[in-house]
């Protein structure tokens, strides 16, 4: 006969519980990100599947135009505004050393190696990423991609699928933007407002760049849509399933969670990628 | 019987720990419209969204066709589902939003989609919503639209969450109108979820009562009228009572037992008098004029009869989607006669006020068509030892023309 367990006297026990509680807590945590770690690469990789699909042309050009084209504007200006600070701020450090030559080629390769994707990315989470989240959270909370699948629609397909494809195309190509523009800031301080001689500063940023820094910066642009737009997504597709809050605030934490978590995995990303790449 | 189209075998689903259906029981027959019933929150949209593969059930098995559903491709299915809320796509407009399935699950061109959307969107009174925003309609009209979704690509099964929800009676039967006529003309099976009772009877071939986490009942609308259990008290006697209030008059279930009532007490008198009334060209009518033009010279003609014999003491109930009896207690033929042709009189004015009604459909349709509604009468005698349903089927046989309703232009009638 199998004994019967001895009550638990709840009193006593709650010191233990007290030293065990952060713990449990922290391990609930760490199976929790594990198991959204896995299901959003799972998402990820259907996603990426479902992008040769057929019907698909149309719905990458629109994302294109929202993602891509509706960025452009934001990603000029602050593309302009990084390489003119960049260029005050290398200016004045490299003319403690008579260097103030250099400027051309500090700035090109800082845009085209590091700020030029990095900050591009962040720019395009904080502007697209985070309408993407809410458009797609406002679809899960209304039913709609519930109405998707019983049309025989695959949400997959019809949502993700477009938006990857369209965010792997328009990263490199804003972040080329990006570095261009910054590169001409770079020139407004440096050369039209601090004095620095123009084919000195031309000369530089032609002679420092070679190719491969260009193809590293479109590499990480390209690793840094693939994060952004599943970071988003994710975050939007399964918005009903938050156990912190229902409805608008679901879709609204959801958002906040998506450009932190997405930025936060550019930054790490970029070190990954950039130890790789050097 | 026929090997059920779906059926549920001791289906159990929880939430977070809490039951919403323990060991469901139930089978759905093809061709036919079945109807779930129950109170809000027991569980009637999960058991809907279960059939479509929208939830999968803890315990237990569903079987389609009598094949596992979990082993079907959900593409595979010939469904379409009607939600509650519509879960229309609110960034795409009316036609967009109708022409999705078709666009997306089909090989069919430009132009085919085109012709088959408008004439969803006719058939459906959407003429003058075709460009606009889900947000820029009301939601009488939000339902339609998911209405003609949930059809346009002619599906086997329609699963009909709530249809009718947040519409006024009016609508309401429209809509419940609209299910019940295209499922005759498309043949597809409909399984729906409402609190509509009794409207939803005179539409559905069978009955599912959902109480307490299961299928308590399942049958006919008749056979429910038997069903005694707790079920009846709680749900269906108060969502009746409202019924009687709005249009005066019974439900079939109270019709019987006042019957019975009158029957035991003598109140019937010697012999007493049952008549039927029913409406012939009603999907002309909701065909040319629309739906709720239709409901409206229904619902003209239920709450006149309630009107009309409950002031000489009579008692009336609608049995069918068009039809309508009336007992005249302590009346012969003779009497019921007269009595009759005095409602005919009366009915004259009844007519104006539907004909007015048209008027203003046809000028909204943009419509020159006229069509004609017939309202036919039968009388029978009927003895207190006699069974009701004998005596109105001797009534229904009986039935002669007793006015015509047409349209002429701009609402004139004769």
């Amino acid at each position: 006969m199998t004994p019967l367990p001895n009550p638990v006297d709840e009193s006593r026990r709650s010191p233990l519980r007290w030293l065990a509680d952060p713990f449990a807590a922290t391990g609930r945590r760490a199976i929790n990100w594990v198991n959204n770690l896995g299901a959003s690469t799972i998402f990820l990789f259907l996603g990426f599947l479902r992008i040769f699909r057929s019907r698909q042309i149309m719905k990458v050009l629109e994302q294109l135009y929202l993602i891509g084209a509706g960025s452009v504007p934001i990603i000029v200006l602050v593309g302009l505004f990084t390489g003119m600070v960049l260029g005050l701020q290398s200016y004045h450090a490299l003319v403690k050393f008579g260097s103030q030559g250099a400027l051309g080629t500090l700035v090109a390769l800082s845009l085209i190696r590091e700020l030029g994707p990095v900050l591009t990315a962040i720019m395009i989470t904080a502007r697209a990423g985070s309408a993407i989240t809410a458009e797609i959270g406002s679809q899960r909370i209304s039913e709609q991609i519930d109405a998707l699948g019983t049309m025989r629609i695959d949400p997959l397909r019809y949502l993700i699928s477009p938006r990857i494809a369209a965010s792997v195309i328009s990263f490199p190509l804003l972040t080329a933007i990006f570095d261009v523009v910054g590169i001409i800031g770079g020139y407004i301080s440096g050369v039209i407002l601090l004095g620095v001689n123009a084919g000195t500063y031309l000369y530089r940023v032609e002679s420092s760049v070679d190719m491969k820094d260009v193809t590293d910066g479109f590499i990480k642009a390209m690793v840094f849509a693939v994060i952004v737009t599943t970071v988003c997504c994710y975050q939007g597709y399964f918005a009903h399933m938050r156990t912190d809050s229902y409805g608008a605030r679901a879709i609204g934490r959801s958002t906040t969670a998506a450009v932190v978590i997405s930025c936060v995995l550019i930054l790490i990303a970029d070190y990954v990628v950039t130890s790789l790449l050097i | 019987m026929a090997t059920p189209l779906i059926e549920f075998k001791d289906v159990s689903k929880r939430f977070n720990g809490k039951t919403v259906l323990e060991r469901v029981n139930l089978q759905i027959y093809e061709g036919e419209v079945t109807t779930i019933i129950g109170l809000s929150g027991t569980g009637k949209t999960v058991l809907l969204k279960h059939i479509i593969g929208l939830h999968k059930p803890d315990e237990g098995t569903i079987l389609f066709r009598g094949q596992p559903l979990d082993r079907i491709r959900r593409g595979d299915l010939p469904m379409s589902y009607m939600f509650q809320g519509n879960a229309l796509f609110d960034s795409m407009t009316v036609f967009e939003n109708i022409a999705l399935p078709l666009q997306e699950t089909t090989n069919l061109g430009h132009d085919e989609i085109r012709r088959r959307v408008m004439t969803r969107i006719e058939q459906m009174e959407l003429a003058d919503a075709v460009h606009k925003y889900p947000s820029e309609i009301s939601g009488g009209m939000q339902k339609r639209v998911a209405l003609a979704r949930a059809l346009v690509t002619d599906p086997q099964i329609v699963l009909f969450d709530e249809p009718t929800t947040g519409q006024d009676p009016v609508r309401k039967n429209a809509i419940l109108g609209m299910i019940a006529q295209y499922q005759r003309s498309f043949g597809f099976t409909a399984i729906l979820v409402s609190h509509e009772i009794p409207d939803v009877y005179f539409i559905s071939n069978r009955i599912l009562a959902l109480y307490g986490k299961s299928i308590v009942f399942q049958g006919t609308p008749e056979e429910f009228e038997e069903f005694d259990h707790p079920f009846k008290e709680e749900v269906v006697n108060s969502l009746e009572g409202l019924q009687r209030e709005l249009t005066g008059l019974h439900s079939r279930r109270q019709f019987k037992l006042r019957y019975q009532g009158q029957l035991r007490g003598g109140a019937l008198g010697d012999a007493y008098a049952v008549a039927v009334f029913s409406l012939d060209g009603l999907d002309a009518v909701a065909g040319h004029l629309g739906h709720d033009a239709a409901q409206e010279a229904l619902r003209s003609l239920g709450i006149f009869l309630g009107k009309h014999f409950g002031a000489v003491g009579g008692f009336s109930t609608r049995r069918s989607m068009n039809e309508y009896v009336t007992v005249l207690p302590s009346t012969d033929r003779a009497e019921a006669e007269g009595i009759l042709g005095e409602y005919i009189r009366d009915f004259q004015g009844q007519e104006q006020a539907i004909l007015d009604i048209w008027a203003s459909a046809q000028r909204h349709s943009g419509t020159e068509l006229c069509v004609e509604l017939t309202l036919l009468a039968g009388l029978a005698q009927g003895r207190p030892d006699e069974d009701i349903d004998g005596v109105i089927e001797s009534a229904r046989r009986d039935r002669r023309v007793i006015s015509r309703i047409r349209c002429i232009n701009q609402g004139e009638g004769t």
